[in-house]
């Protein structure tokens, strides 16, 4: 699902026109950008938090080449799924789409927030 | 940053919607990625990031306390992976995403060698 087609659920979910929508789920996605981007957490029940942990500086690696690739100091935001979400996911059953990466992101620093 | 305060957000930038309204909106957006997280599909957030269930095998932990082997039984879980533009929002002062220009590999011996 992309933004456009969650707005498009949203709207029709509360009967209001998808210009509308489209206002409401991008204040949504702004304050939450501007509340990470003053450092602070996001908690929403049932769905999950997002925290911002600090990272120090490091030495990384271009994983094409292997060479060693200073990395700066940086801030992350951290995604923690909430206890409802994580159930309900756990307990889908339906199939899985691919996390096909076509948003190409140039990461050299290896950073890739996976767990 | 609560979802109360989000949905003042939405009340007080949106505009024409009622407390009321505004809420039951913003519950409509947090319902709606609930549902299609918990069918297995991905949440695509250009600007923001993207939500991914990804299905873990089963495979062996270990009993932090006794250090016994126990198995952890396959699972779906939910990963987030911040947008370049996010990451780029906290950190301000790196230049932007994926190209640093001092990447270049140093070229080694390079001198007049004329001869």
């Amino acid at each position: 699902m992309t933004k456009s087609e969650l707005i498009d659920a949203v709207a029709r979910r509360s009967k209001i026109t998808k210009s509308r929508a489209e206002e409401v789920v991008n204040c949504v996605f702004d304050s939450m950008t501007k509340a990470l981007e003053r450092g602070e957490g996001i908690e929403i029940r049932g769905f999950g938090s997002f925290t911002v942990r600090q990272y120090k500086p490091y030495n990384g690696r271009n994983p094409r080449t292997g060479k060693s690739v200073p990395v700066p100091e940086k801030r992350l935001p951290f995604f923690k799924v909430g206890k409802e979400l994580k159930e309900l996911v756990n307990d889908g059953t339906g199939t899985i789409e691919l996390d096909d990466e076509d948003d190409a992101d140039g990461d050299l620093d290896g950073d890739d927030t996976d767990d | 940053m609560t979802k109360a305060e989000i949905i003042d957000s939405v009340y007080e930038n949106v505009g024409g919607f009622s407390k009321k309204e505004s809420a039951e909106i913003v519950e409509a957006v947090f319902d709606t990625m609930k549902e299609v997280l918990a069918d297995g599909k991905k949440i695509k957030i250009s600007g923001f990031g993207n939500f991914v269930v990804r299905a873990k095998k089963e495979r062996m932990g270990r009993n932090p306390q006794t250090g016994s082997p126990i198995p952890i039984s396959a699972r779906r879980v939910l990963t987030f992976k911040p947008s370049q533009v996010l990451k780029g929002t906290l950190n301000p002062h790196k230049s932007s995403a994926g190209q640093q220009p001092g990447a270049l590999p140093p070229r080694a011996g390079e001198g007049s060698a004329s001869s």
